[in-house]
């Protein structure tokens, strides 16, 4: 009996030879318990070994294996074969991004946005070790733990038609990040990042189109982080304008 | 001192830049839907200047408005104010929706879930059109 197979439409780009992108056509052995990322290595291992894409981890943790799927932003590692029979499956790299090679994105503007909205704990004076650590209560964790959940895998750029359209915003991401160390009881940077989440390339350039988070496979939900924070510049505002004391 | 992080880029040159297609928001019904929200506000905004205009000539007198009155009974102009109707109700729910994402109020230890946020919005739109009516009915 022969072995039941999937087709995989594959897009190669080989800057060495080739001007533009094209799709490759791949048939691979079918599993029920196979998932894209699985289909690639097969592919990789066992048909063509020039092909080229990111993966690491294979349980939706490193964010490194995100790719389009049948035209939608997808973890490859968490995407089965299965969801996807009888019909063929076509794996592109994420939108929006430039491509390296085949499935592998240019990843440095986003890093350079990442960098400058600051994710991490600010303090304006550093407590010494010796005073112990800065204690939380679980209300004060759960107000950011959602944001917190962020592997920038991508996705969410990746369905951003504004970020597609205008690719210096900062994107769901980077703002989703900035907005969970806002919310952390122990930082005192929300001033400096707020500098740069609200300028031109910050949180509104968003029209809300509301995919980042449809496609967010942590559920962290940037477009809602974007929304609040243009709640709160505007409340920030008026409550300087009226209250100047109240300024920090 | 802040410390800079180092990032290796690849040769621009050598890499592809997609670009994003005119009719990209015909890809996806979200991206439709999305698009259509916004032209929404180009109806509502010359709803709004046609209702300017109609207040403006209420201040001239009776036979002015009803002149200007008149010309609003066209086939066009009742066409354009049912599309702005249906525009002007999308617009809201599409804003409703946007509040259940924006509001997550708590109430003692307990969030108040996103459905009830919008089921709210739509109570008070209703009663706010209600009280609108009821003026349209007094007067």
């Amino acid at each position: 009996m022969s072995e039941e197979t999937i087709t995989l439409n594959v897009t190669r780009y080989r800057h060495e030879k080739d001007r533009a992108p094209f799709i490759q056509s791949y048939q691979v052995p079918y599993r029920e318990d196979w998932v894209v990322l699985d289909a690639l290595n097969h592919i990789k291992d066992e048909l063509d070994g020039t092909l080229s894409y990111r993966w690491s981890c294979r349980m939706g943790v490193c964010g490194s294996c995100g790719m389009m799927v049948n035209g939608e932003p997808k973890l490859t590692c968490s995407a089965f074969l299965r969801d996807y029979r009888p019909g063929e499956i076509r794996v592109e790299p994420l939108e929006n991004f430039p491509v390296i090679r085949d499935l592998v994105i240019d990843m440095s503007g986003f890093m350079d946005k990442l960098t400058s909205v600051q994710p991490w704990i600010i303090r304006e004076k550093e407590k010494p070790v010796s005073e112990g650590e800065y204690l939380q209560t679980p209300d004060q964790l759960d107000a950011y733990q959602q944001y917190s959940q962020c592997i920038n895998c991508l996705l969410c750029y990746s369905a951003c038609p504004i970020f597609g359209l205008e690719t210096d915003f900062i994107g769901p991401a980077a703002i989703a990040l900035a907005y969970r160390y806002n919310l952390d009881s122990r930082d005192e940077g929300s001033h400096r990042r707020n500098d740069v989440i609200t300028d031109v390339n910050g949180v509104w350039e968003c029209t809300f189109v509301g995919e980042c988070s449809v496609v967010c496979p942590k559920h962290v939900d940037p477009a809602a982080a974007i929304q609040k924070l243009k709640v709160e510049t505007v409340s920030g505002m008026v409550r300087g304008f009226l209250m100047p004391w109240s300024r920090k | 001192m802040e410390k800079e992080m180092i990032v290796n880029r690849p040769d621009n040159s050598k890499m592809y830049h997609p670009h994003m297609p005119t009719a990209w928001w015909f890809r996806k019904w979200s991206y439709f839907l999305f698009m259509l929200r916004e032209l929404t506000s180009v109806f509502i905004a010359v709803f709004l200047v046609v209702y300017l205009f109609q207040i403006y000539h209420i201040t001239q007198g009776a036979d002015a408005y009803w002149e200007i009155a008149g010309q609003f009974r066209s086939g066009g102009w009742i066409a354009f104010h049912g599309v702005a109707l249906i525009f002007a109700i999308y617009h809201s729910l599409s804003w409703f929706k946007t509040a259940a994402v924006i509001l997550t109020p708590r109430v003692g230890g307990w969030m108040v879930p996103p459905w009830m946020v919008v089921a709210l919005h739509i109570a008070a739109w209703l009663a706010a059109s209600a009280a609108v009516l009821m003026l349209y009915v007094l007067i």
